[in-house]
Parts: structure tokens; sequence; C-alpha cells
């Protein structure tokens, strides 16, 4: 198969089927989706459409009930635990609403812990873990532990971890959920560079539509559906008569 | 095409020097919280020593000690004996259960943090060492004070009552015996303790370990 055409996520058919008590409540129902390498995506949609489930699919944190997904074109659900991990911790870079920080580590210890796991020496996941901390401006709060850190901090030095064993794909789930306006953009623009600049694809699930002007594309999910695909050229000309109302 | 997999590879295991580090980390940060955790070992430990102690200063009086003192410890020995060890085997159950609750509630505590490890690609054997780790530590830490504590409040309390020919009449090779065996019952019952919540923690599936609210 020809590189450039390759999908990096492709999903086929997928759903999920959660048990409440005894009633099934179906969170998605059939997602088919083909996301290529290097684009930056959003998975937009109202809270409680699937969107964290989709995520937990893609990225490997949670199995289909039904469907198949697909990374690189490795059908999930044919890895075993190794394998996934190894997927985990190499190929996906995971990005959390509530940052998800290991509290008692501090700043570079939580960049550098997946590089742990994937067995690199200390001192090149030391001067690695440093580089990054840079790269997302925060090159002066390496020894801080999280609650030492702002919010956007934090989702800053996420955004580096996820970054730590250089991944084919970033997974985001409401990345901006937990700050303000200015953050929240702040972490859009760094999200987009880092897109451009280390060619990562990124998939953004989220219901805030400052992710609009920066996504390629974006899956409007509703109930567990996808509604319909955007183009980054649709989108462009939406905010420009937005932008022209306005003025 | 489905089962390509040549671009994918197995996660290595880490060595054991790697979870040792993560977990006396967080024991260290934890400190406070650690030593109310070890409560129960403390307790557990003390108790058992205590009667552990009071057993080898009774034997040493009973052959060294004045001919008053020993016929009156051998009167009171007779009772108490087959009840010792209803209260140890008592004591230690209370140790296990008490140390399976704390790290129940320490891995619940976290199923955050354990699931973001997962994510980052932590193997289950590795959730499981850590956890297993942290409770051999605080075992220890907790058997050690316990003993001290058990052994050092019986001798003070037989000093008191029997007065200086305890010292003597004393059988210190098998003290330190009998304080090393509390020691490894200490460690072996806290990791016996932890080992429920760590198969529990180990096994989550890390979307569902994120969900959970704190
Ligand atoms: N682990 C779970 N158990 C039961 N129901 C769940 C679970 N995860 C999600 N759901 C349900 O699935 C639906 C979609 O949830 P979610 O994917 O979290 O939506 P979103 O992220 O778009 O807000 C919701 O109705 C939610 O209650
Ligand atoms: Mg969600």
């Amino acid at each position: 198969m020809p590189m450039t055409q390759q999908n990096v996520v492709r999903t086929r058919d997928v759903k999920k089927v959660f048990i409440l008590g005894k009633i099934p409540l179906e969170a998605l129902k059939g997602i088919n989706l083909e996301i290529k390498r290097g684009e930056y995506i959003s998975i937009m949609g109202p809270s409680g459409s699937g969107k964290s489930t989709l995520f937990n699919m893609i990225g490997g944190l949670d199995k289909p009930s039904e469907g198949k997904v697909y990374i690189d074109e490795v059908d999930v659900a044919q890895l075993d635990a190794y394998e996934l991990a190894w997927l985990r911790c190499r190929k996906i870079g995971y990005i959390f609403q509530t940052f998800n920080l290991i509290p008692v580590m501090t700043a570079l210890e939580n960049v550098t812990l997946p590089m742990v796991f994937a067995g690199m020496s200390s001192d090149d996941s030391r001067s690695k873990g440093v580089e990054l901390l840079e790269l997302v401006g925060l090159g002066d709060r390496v020894q801080h532990k999280p609650l030492e850190l702002s919010g956007g901090q934090q989702q800053r030095v996420a955004v580096a971890r996820a970054l730590a064993n250089d991944p084919a794909i970033v997974l985001a789930d409401e990345p901006t959920g937990n700050l303000d306006l200015k953050t929240g953009k702040e972490i859009i623009s760094l999200l987009r560079r880092l897109n451009k600049e280390k060619e990562v694809t990124i998939i953004s699930a989220t219901h805030d539509l400052k992710m609009l002007d920066v996504s390629d594309r974006i899956f409007w999910i509703r109930d567990g559906r996808v509604e319909r695909v955007e183009e980054r050229s649709e989108i462009k000309l939406e905010v420009g008569t937005m932008e022209g109302e306005e003025a | 095409m489905d089962d390509e997999k040549e671009n994918i590879q197995r996660q290595i295991v880490l060595p054991l020097r790697k979870a040792l580090e993560i977990s006396f980390k967080s024991l260290r940060i934890r400190f406070w919280r650690s030593i109310i955790t070890t409560g129960g070992v403390i307790l557990g430990i003390a108790f058992l020593m205590s009667i552990f102690t009071t057993d080898l200063v009774n034997k040493g009086l009973i052959e060294k000690g004045s001919a008053e003192t020993s016929t009156l410890i051998q009167e009171e020995e007779e009772e108490s004996s087959a009840q010792q060890i209803w209260l140890v085997s008592l004591s230690l159950l209370v140790c296990v259960v008490g140390i399976t609750n704390a790290m129940l509630m320490s891995v619940t505590e976290r199923y955050r943090e354990i699931g973001t490890m997962k994510c980052l690609g932590a193997l289950d054997t590795f959730i499981w060492k850590l956890f297993l780790l942290e409770s051999f530590f605080q075992g220890l830490v907790g058997s050690f004070i316990g003993v001290v504590v058990g052994g050092g409040f019986v001798i003070m309390a037989s000093l008191l009552r029997y007065g200086g020919q305890v010292i003597p009449a004393f059988p210190k090779l098998q003290f330190m015996g009998y304080a090393l065996a509390a020691l490894v019952i200490g460690v072996v019952i806290s990791v016996i303790g932890a080992f429920f919540p760590a198969s529990q923690a180990a096994k989550m599936v890390p979307a569902e370990a994120m969900r959970s609210e704190m």
C-alpha cells in the first residue's frame, strides 16, 4: 500500500454496548472512519454522544463490542497484552481532560515515565524529557510537582508526556475541558504547532468550538453515530462568513 | 492484511529496580499516610512480639530466677498458654484483614494513576510489582517498629515487676530468633494482604480505571 495514503487509524462498524444493570446502552452504533497520517482531526459532539468511548476504542484502552479498530493497519483485537502495551507506549500518546499526571512525580519524571516503560536509559530519557518540556514552554518548571503547577501548565506537561516516545498518534479527550478560554487556546495552538512540526497525527475529542479553526477534518458525532464529516475548506468558509457577519 | 503485525513489537518487562524506585518514591512522599496504613502491622506484630517476649522472660525466670518468682510464674503460666495461642492467631488475622483493607483503599484511591500508567505502557506485571513492593516495605518497617515496641514494652514491664534478675535470666539469642520470626511473619502477612488488591489493580482495563471520579 502506498505510504502517503496509509490510514493511521481506521475503524469498521465499531459498536460499543454498556450493560447498566440489566439495560444495555449502545454508546457507539457503528462508527466508520479513516484518518490519515499527519491529519489534525476533531471529534465533535455534545456531552454523552460517545466521544470518550470512541477515544478509548481508538486508543486501545477498551475493546469494542463489535467491529474492528486498525492502528497502522493492524487489528488491535489481535494484539496480546505485551503488544498492546507496546502500542500504547510507542504508537499513541494520550492527553486527558483531567491531565492525569502522577501526583508524586515531578514534571520531568512524568514526562520520562513512558520512556522508562520503553526501556530507555535514564540519561537519555532525562535529556529528552527536558527537551520536550522546553518545547512546550516549561523549561523552567522541570522539577515542579503537578500540584505546584497551574492547570494550563499541567496540561503542557501532559502534552510533553504524550510526545515522549515519538508516537504516530496523539489522542486527546477534551484537552481544553478543564481550562479557561485563554489557556485552552494556548493548548490548541500548541497541539497544532506540534502537528505541523512533528507531523504527528492529532485526534481530539472535544466540544470546544475553538478547535474548529485548526482542524483538518471534523467528525460530528451524535448519539453514537458519525453525523457528518467536514473538510477544512468548508470550515474556513464558515468561519470566514461568521467573521464577515460580525464585522 | 489484517494480520500484518510487522510494525508492532512486544513491550519489554522492566527490571525490578525500576518498580522498586517508583514504589519507594511513592511511599516516601505519602509518608504519613503510609505510616497509618502500617499501623495495622505495627499493632499486630507488637502484640505477637509481646507474647513471644513474655514467654521468653518467663522461661528464663523459671530456670534462673529466684525460687519465689519461679513458682509464681509457673502457676500463672498454666492457665494462660492456650489462650495466648488463640490471641496470637486472632491478632495475625486482624493484621491480614487490616492490611488488605488498607491496600484496597490505596488501590481504589489510585485507580486513575494505575489507568494512566497502563496508558503509558505499563504491563500488568509492573502494577503487580508496584503494589507488592509497597506492601513489602510497609510490612518491613511496620514489623520492625512492632518488634521494638512489643518486645521493649514487655521487657520494661518485667523489669518493673521482677526487678534486675530479669536481665541475666533473659535468653537473648532466642529473643533475636523470635524477633526475626516476627519480622518475617509481618512482611509475609503484608504481602499476602496486598495480593488481592494488587490483582484487582493489575487486571483493570485502562478505560475503566480512568472513568473513576475522584
Ligand atoms: N463505562 C461505562 N459504563 C456505562 N455507560 C457508559 C460507560 N462509558 C460511557 N457510558 C455511556 O455511554 C454514553 C457515551 O459516553 P461518553 O463516550 O463518555 O460521551 P462523551 O465523551 O461524548 O461525553 C453515555 O451515555 C455514557 O453514560
Ligand atoms: Mg467525554
